[in-house]
């Protein structure tokens, strides 16, 4: 008994460090395994990771028209934690979903881990027309291959509190400068007021700017990755807001917090540089000021002008773990490009569907929250045409990460040379993580 | 013997060893690093460790939680020691109620005390805030730059200290009472009988609570995680956990990731363990004699 108990422990001890050596080995996960066989009659199944409200019921009119292709919806939290399960799923060798909704900035993240698959060849031909060239551009990434479908656009807009803006007697800004002015009269009405806040939380949200001003953090040359988040184009945003911020007419604490909620519920931050999906952040967390917002382009960098940059947005992309590629390639197909898929999106998920064949017909009432705007998604399908390309990069969260503590330091100290200083060194730690990794850099 | 082994081997050994593994690796790419095939795992020999250490980072993530370990260590040992020894005096009453309600802090998760510190400590939300404003008193905002440090100490030390005090007073509760007759009739009074009697015999298990403290001082993670995304204040690299956790979760670099820890647990190691051969002269000398 003895014995034998000890030989199969050294044949377990022996295969679980066999094992280990060969998930260790290999972790690219990429390498082109075919779909798995099914017999006809056979049903099946595919498991989708994914936050949007509600995306369950999304689901359900795909599964009752669609009886051989089942989905069921696995809810996550939000964008990075996914992220973070799936890419460890890749590395571990199994556990991945068939497919996951991808925020844009984490597709190449995600495709360098080897956790994507390329679905060019599962797709119809016309999937592409639905899409803008920008939005289409970001899940090829330049390449030929295609690793998602898109699912949501997400164009940055100027949301604002219309009472108090309508009782200082404040004009909409149309420029950055009266947006300045702005803020500044509202600050000094009240002390406790502030048009917005620079948050240290969310490099999201700055990329967004940035790419407004015609920033693009990365950048492919060949063969070659640039890093250009230190560029002219970004420096002038992180020193007007570092200009802000110093003067104390912009507010320098983290969006999120349950302070930054009650000031939105109170009427102290009143207004909020956001993308399309804010009216359901606003109505979650400042319920009372319902029917007081309005929403209107960003402000310019030069009067005049119509260019607006883009905050999130995602897409359905096929995991390289699936075992039926082609079926999950299908459904997320349908899911973004169809027109019950769509509806469905906007109607049931209230996302902003980054299709723009159906998106239309699918959303001709305002949000809920923004009732009193009947011309919301008029205003955001005009702001959607006019987003600056951007081209975001395989190391998105190590700059994101970078971000959180060189800005959150900077908001910290108010100054604005602190800012530029801010960038500088994600520029820095961008840089050498990319060299570090071995990929080619310009 | 063998279940014992079993267990260890694969729950303990296994799990180390493949840590020293990972932190010997290291992932190459070949240009893009885009499609399958770009990457590959290669031998890193120890430039992993070098990183760590050479880090900036790390290293004042290191003097931080030493400084941090300086404020709470004491702070709750001390107020730990002060409960269980009024605890044990002799007037004491509703003791059992006394010490359920010192001990009940322990009973709650770091995670969930954190949030409930973060929500006293916001400005916006917090009572305290209000309270002063009310009487026209600005208090001082914990989460600033200079403060942050102690306000993370704070929600260890609440949560800490009932568990010490009851480590400490089950030793104090462990002292024949004939020492305490003997004490009185040499004509010493309570804080005499504390000072020479109660603290020098329950010695060991002070030094046990230290080292204790000292392991879980380096391991701090949980308060500040939940409290940096309310604060400018609190970097992803404020603790060595933190930064550990940032480079293999949210930077997806595990081989790095292993290399600091290996580097965490093996300084926890020479910590708690020279600080034992530093104490035991003193603290074990009865015995040895």
């Amino acid at each position: 008994m003895r014995r034998t108990l000890r030989g199969s422990l050294v044949a377990l001890s022996v295969s679980a460090l066999f094992l280990t050596a060969c998930s260790g080995g290999s972790s690219d996960g990429a390498s082109g395994s075919q779909d798995e066989a099914t017999k006809p009659g056979e049903k099946v199944e595919l498991n989708f990771w994914a936050w949007a409200p509600e995306m369950d019921k999304t689901v359900e009119v795909w599964n009752e028209s669609h009886p051989d292709i089942h989905v069921t919806v696995n809810k996550q939290d939000g964008g990075d934690p996914a992220v973070t399960k799936l890419l460890t799923a890749t590395k571990a060798g199994s556990g991945a979903p068939d497919l996951m909704q991808a925020e844009y900035q984490a597709l190449p993240t995600m495709v360098a881990a080897g956790a994507l698959a390329d679905i060019k060849g599962e797709l119809s031909g016309e999937a592409q027309g639905h899409f803008s060239d920008g939005v289409w551009n970001a899940v090829t990434l330049g390449t030929d291959a295609v690793y998602a479908v898109p699912q949501d656009a997400a164009p940055l807009m100027f949301f604002y509190r219309s009472d108090v803006f309508d009782k200082l007697k404040i004009k909409v800004p149309t420029t950055w400068d009266e947006y300045a002015q702005a803020a500044r009269t509202i600050h000094q009405d009240d002390k406790k007021k502030y048009l917005g806040t620079f948050s240290s939380n969310d490099a999201g949200l700055f990329a967004g700017l940035t790419q407004q001003n015609g920033a693009s953090w990365w950048g492919i040359d060949g063969d070659a990755w640039s890093v250009n988040i230190d560029s002219d184009a970004s420096r002038k945003v992180a020193q007007y807001w570092g200009g802000l911020v110093e003067e104390g007419v912009i507010d320098n604490t983290p969006m999120y917090t349950p302070g930054w909620n009650s000031a939105l519920n109170k009427g102290t931050q009143v207004g909020w540089v956001s993308a399309v999906w804010a009216p359901g952040v606003l109505a979650g967390n400042a319920a009372d000021t319902k029917g007081k917002w309005k929403v209107a382009p960003m402000p310019q960098w030069t009067a005049g002008a119509n260019v607006s940059g883009s905050w999130g947005g995602s897409s359905t992309a096929v995991t390289s773990q699936s075992k039926h590629k082609a079926a999950a390639a299908q459904f997320a197909e349908w899911l973004n490009t169809s027109a019950d898929g769509v509806k469905a999106l906007a109607t049931i998920s209230n996302v902003y569907p980054a299709d723009q064949t159906n998106s239309a017909a699918a959303l001709s009432e305002p949000p809920a929250f923004f009732e009193n705007q009947p011309d919301f998604y008029e205003v955001a399908a005009k702001i959607a045409g006019t987003t600056a390309p951007f081209t975001y990069g395989p190391n998105t969260n190590v700059a994101y990460s970078a971000f959180n503590d060189a800005f959150g330091k900077a908001a910290q100290s108010k100054s604005a040379a602190a800012f530029t200083q801010a960038l500088t060194s994600m520029q820095t730690q961008t840089v050498e993580d990319l060299k570090s990794s071995g990929f080619t850099t310009k | 013997m063998l279940p014992a082994v079993v267990l260890y081997v694969f729950s303990i050994a296994v799990p180390i060893g493949y840590t020293a593994f990972l932190s010997l690796r290291t992932v190459k790419v070949q240009g893009l690093g885009l499609g399958p095939g770009s990457r590959t795992e290669v031998w890193a020999g120890l430039s992993n460790y070098g990183g760590t250490l050479s880090d900036a980072d790390f290293l004042s993530s290191v003097l931080r939680v030493l400084g941090y370990g300086l404020v709470v260590i004491p702070v709750m040992l001390g107020l730990a020691l002060l409960f269980a020894l009024l605890l044990d005096s002799v007037r004491v009453r509703a003791r059992r109620f006394a010490r359920l309600v010192i001990f009940m802090p322990y009973a709650v998760p770091a995670v969930i005390s954190s949030l409930l510190w973060g929500f006293l400590y916001l400005p916006a939300v917090s009572p305290f805030t209000y309270a002063a404003d009310q009487v026209g008193v600005t208090l001082p905002q914990p989460m600033a730059p200079g403060l942050v440090l102690f306000a993370i100490a704070n929600i260890a030390v609440w949560g800490g200290v009932g568990f010490n005090m009851i480590v400490l007073y089950t030793a104090l509760r462990s002292i024949p009472s004939e020492l305490y007759e003997a004490a009185r009739i040499d004509g010493c009074n309570e804080l005499q009988i504390a000072w020479r009697i109660k603290i020098p015999v329950i010695l060991p298990s002070l030094i046990m609570t230290s080292v204790f403290g000292m392991i879980t001082t380096l391991q701090v993670f949980a308060e500040p995680t939940v409290l940096r995304p309310l604060t400018n204040n609190i970097s992803t690299s404020w603790s060595p956990l933190m930064m550990i956790y940032r480079d293999a979760f949210t930077r997806n670099d595990i081989y790095s990731a292993s290399a600091t820890s290996v580097v965490l647990a093996v300084a926890t190691f020479l910590l708690s363990f020279g600080f034992l051969r530093l104490v035991q002269n003193r603290a074990f000398a009865q015995e040895n004699r």
